[in-house]
């Protein structure tokens, strides 16, 4: 992890993006979420919902959106939240919800994973 | 290289989609500390060249070394490398990088809860970087293996570092080269198999 000040990325165009909006608690995205286009951009959306719509017509992760656009995660949630609202993308959610040696991911899907890596 | 090998090498700088199956986002996180080779373990075995990207979080400095400004908020960029690898038609993996040495460790807890499980990679001569992110682990519970990431076998063996670690005798160690596919693949297996077994055990 690198820590810097956010003034290094040009804030001002962060809050532009979002409007200054955040999701706080109100969060329905993991990382690794994937996000699926179901509708084609309508004229005078913005600019990013438009990137957005364009890339995720395979399915693709939250934190892919981030990296391909160039946004922080929290500023793409932001703008996926505004699609979700809109019925414009539908979200694929990780069946892995919360990890502690108490609450072990589900057996069979492991048996999955493991037989997904041995192919590899 | 063989052609399978070939077939499945990421194009350099081409991100390549996702199969339109896909329905099952995973996680597995690489901690380590600075330059122990955690991007290129996620590297040797991603199916795409690996991405990098940063959050925003507001955080309380409770616990940053600067005390003039405790109970103070401020946001802090985290930067941090993935890849993925697509194991079925629904199933995808994907493999965070994140340094364990930070003392603000804490955010991968928010940004990383729901992983399967952890790989701390270590370096022989830097064994004293591990130490928090293993303390960290243990606190959350968070299941892992242990990965010396060296070329070659060579001094100090296996049992040295898992003493020097303080390692409890059922965490996996092994050794690794990060460099090499099937290397860093055998890691990810060791970690899966791991938690196959503490799976078993738990229903038991």
């Amino acid at each position: 992890m690198s820590p810097r000040s956010v003034d290094q990325e040009n804030p001002d165009r962060l809050y532009t993006v979002t409007g200054g909006r955040t999701l706080g608690d109100d969060d329905p995205f993991d990382l690794v979420s994937l996000i699926v286009t179901e509708r084609d951009p309508v004229p005078g959306m913005q600019s990013e919902h438009v990137k957005i719509l364009g890339q995720c017509r395979n399915p693709m992760a939250v934190v892919e959106v981030s990296a391909v656009l160039g946004l922080p995660v929290s500023v793409v949630k932001v703008l996926l939240r505004d699609l979700l609202d809109q019925g414009s993308i539908t979200v694929r959610r990780s069946p892995v919800t919360t990890t502690a040696r108490a609450q072990l991911p589900d057996h069979d899907m492991l048996k999955q994973v493991l037989v997904g890596l041995q192919k590899l | 290289m063989g052609s399978r090998s070939s077939e499945l090498a990421p194009a350099p700088g081409r991100y390549r989609p996702l199969r339109r199956t896909a329905s099952h986002g995973l996680k597995i996180v690489v901690v380590g500390g600075f330059g122990v080779g955690k991007t290129t373990l996620v590297g040797a075995v991603s199916e795409i060249a690996p991405l990098s990207t940063e959050e925003v979080m507001t955080e309380a400095s409770v616990g940053v070394d600067d005390g003039s400004r405790v109970g103070d908020k401020h946001t802090t960029t985290v930067a941090f490398d993935f890849g993925r690898i697509t194991l079925d038609q629904q199933r995808v993996l994907y493999l965070f990088g994140a340094p364990g040495q930070e003392r603000f460790w804490y955010l991968w807890d928010q940004l990383f809860a729901g992983s399967l499980g952890a790989v701390v990679l270590v370096d022989t001569r830097r064994l004293a970087d591990s130490w928090y992110a293993i303390d960290r682990l243990e606190h959350h519970q968070m299941p892992f293996v242990v990965a010396v990431n060296r070329f070659e076998p060579a001094p100090p063996g296996l049992d040295q570092v898992r003493d020097a670690l303080s390692l409890p005798g059922d965490v996996p160690l092994i050794d690794c080269d990060a460099r090499q596919r099937d290397s860093a693949k055998s890691v990810l297996i060791t970690l899966v198999q791991y938690l196959t077994h503490l799976s078993e055990e738990s229903v038991r």
